[in-house]
């Protein structure tokens, strides 16, 4: 049963996340190739014919593919995806946006968001904002598939040496034309992979109460979050928003500060390994999931947790 | 320009689901139901072209049980002029609706189609790139910012790294986020104003086109539940724990 799996990238370096990817391939069948479609991504080739999982890489470079429209994308992947049983990718926006175009196209029912691999047919898969999990089971002959990458580890990747096999660009559509991207640049490390996330929720009661939030993540080398509410309360932009409407995170600890802890937040966070709730409503919802609640006014609680942080000196970066 | 925009009936953002005991679903008897919350943001964003001269026409189209009819009806009472209600008493998948949909562009044909970027219920963020797929139109997904001129339309998008924004030609598909706009409350008046205004009724199985669902959904059950841990009284005892106990930092 070979697999495809589209490599997301920057046509320099290769995205974390498609590790992830990879891992989740490897628990469908061994026989995993990988596209890399890009502009001048030779580098990312190299980079994935080192993960030991993969068995083959398709690369393909066009300046129609420099900026991964869905509208040029789509006819290159449904053209390569004829010998395989399954077409994989991350269910992040970039996997998001294309997917489903290549799914309609080979008239294929997706499966997005898998966060569990029964067998080649059976996934598990979150809906309603992870309120439920549903197993279901695909009986198109082939699959389209988005795997939610923080359900899976990422695989390793040194060690291999697969076979790089360079193929033809598709004609492109040109109904659809890159114009820019803006990145947030941060210090801190992403979101998305960080080990430790502080996030502050309508409690800290304005941006400028951010500070103390950004203290302690520089103490923890932590990714700042929020909840929906601090960002529709213009405390904090949207790119820190965690929940069902923003980020899915899953760190090693996550620091819930003046967060209540509605359905849409927990669904982006409640994974995490260890949680952690300050709030000052001892009624809060977010207490029922934490594994350590600390009922208190976080004005006074920050100041102090980044005091006994300083007093420890063995903070792993 | 006209404008099509599709709206779903789903479970209220604000009531907390319940998975039914026999793993066949979620409950949704005796449940508040309302449209799915991108939809609104993808019916104001048509209002807003109207309203600034640039939309002649806005069609809302929903598909699903008679009482889908409501989420068409609030469209009408917020801007829409008139309705399209698919009737189908069961699911229907994501690729499903998009043949369906396809069917309602091609007699419509409309400019623009608009569309949550995902429905709050199944989670599947389809529908809008496999509609655009079938037509052979662009798609601007994830929309957080729009600009109409002439016959093209910048869409400046939500990505994991930050925003994105692209050109692309008309017509399109446009799937909305929530921070598209702020989509407004009907008023008593256009309530009442809607209720004449008129909803034409299909039936999906009469459009022609193959709705067969092809994912079964085995089971459907609770997530594994979290345990709530300790409350602790005091920073120091909060820092002792993480560090000596759960070994986090």
């Amino acid at each position: 049963m070979p697999i495809l799996l589209i490599a997301e990238h920057d046509n320099s370096s290769l995205k974390a996340f498609t590790l992830n990817a990879i891992t989740a391939a490897s628990k469908i069948d061994q026989e995993i190739n990988v596209l890399v479609v890009g502009n001048k991504c030779e580098s990312v080739a190299k980079e994935v014919a080192a993960v030991p999982l993969v068995k083959k890489i398709l690369h393909v470079e066009s300046p129609n593919y420099e900026n991964f429209l869905a509208e040029n994308l789509a006819p290159l992947i449904v053209k390569v995806s004829e010998p395989y049983t399954h077409i994989i990718a991350s269910a992040n926006t970039f996997g998001k946006n294309f997917m489903p175009r290549v799914s309609a196209l080979l008239d294929i029912s997706q499966i997005s968001d898998v966060i569990k691999i029964n067998n080649s047919e059976e996934f598990l898969r979150p809906i309603y904002a992870g309120n439920a999990f549903a197993t279901v089971k695909s009986s198109d002959k082939k699959k389209c598939i988005t795997i939610r990458p923080t359900s899976f580890d990422a695989a390793p990747k040194s060690g291999g040496s697969a076979s790089i096999e360079k193929i033809e660009a598709t004609e492109t559509p040109n109904i659809s034309k890159f114009i820019k991207k803006e990145e947030v640049k941060s210090e801190r490390p992403e979101l998305g992979t960080a080990r430790i996330v502080i996030s502050g929720g309508r409690g800290m009661q304005s941006g400028e109460n951010f500070k103390l939030i950004n203290s302690i993540a520089d103490k923890l080398n932590a990714a700042v979050g929020a909840s929906r509410a601090a960002v529709d309360a213009g405390y904090i932009g949207n790119d820190h928003q965690v929940g069902q409407t923003g980020k899915v995170v899953v760190p090693d600890l996550y620091i819930a500060v003046g967060i209540s802890g509605a359905i849409q937040h927990l669904a982006g966070m409640k994974e995490s390994k260890i949680i952690v709730a300050i709030n000052k409503d001892g009624e809060a919802p977010i207490f029922s999931i934490a594994d350590y609640g600390l009922e208190a006014d976080l004005f006074e609680a920050l100041p102090q947790f980044l005091d006994e942080l300083n007093k420890l000196n063995t903070i792993q970066k | 320009m006209k404008i099509l925009v599709a709206v779903k009936r789903v479970i209220d953002y604000n009531v907390q689901i319940r998975v039914k005991e026999d793993g066949s679903g979620v409950n949704t008897e005796n449940v508040k139901m309302s449209t799915n919350p991108p939809d609104d943001n993808a019916i104001e964003e048509a209002v807003k072209l109207k309203e600034a001269g640039k939309a002649k026409e806005i069609v809302a189209v929903t598909i699903g049980e008679e009482k889908a009819q409501e989420t068409v009806r609030k469209a009408l009472a917020v801007g829409a002029d008139r309705g399209i209600h698919v009737k189908s008493e069961s699911y229907i998948e994501p690729l499903g609706i998009a043949k369906i949909l396809k069917k309602i562009v091609e007699k419509e044909k409309p400019d623009i189609v608009f569309l949550g970027k995902q429905a709050i219920d199944d989670d599947c963020n389809q529908t809008g790139q496999m509609l655009a797929a079938l037509l052979s139109w662009p798609q601007g997904t994830f929309a957080s910012k729009i600009e109409h001129k002439d016959k093209v339309i910048k869409v400046t998008r939500e990505v994991d790294e930050g925003l994105e924004t692209i050109e692309i030609n008309l017509p399109a598909v446009i799937t909305c986020d929530l921070r598209l706009n702020e989509p407004r409350f009907a008023s008593l008046p256009n309530i009442m104003k809607a209720k004449k205004k008129p909803i034409e009724q299909f039936n999906a199985k009469d459009l022609g086109v193959d709705i067969t669902n092809r994912i079964h959904q085995i089971k459907v059950e609770e997530p594994p539940k979290r345990k709530g841990g300790v409350k602790v009284s005091s920073v120091a005892e909060l820092v002792s724990k993480l560090k000596n106990e759960a070994k986090v930092i």
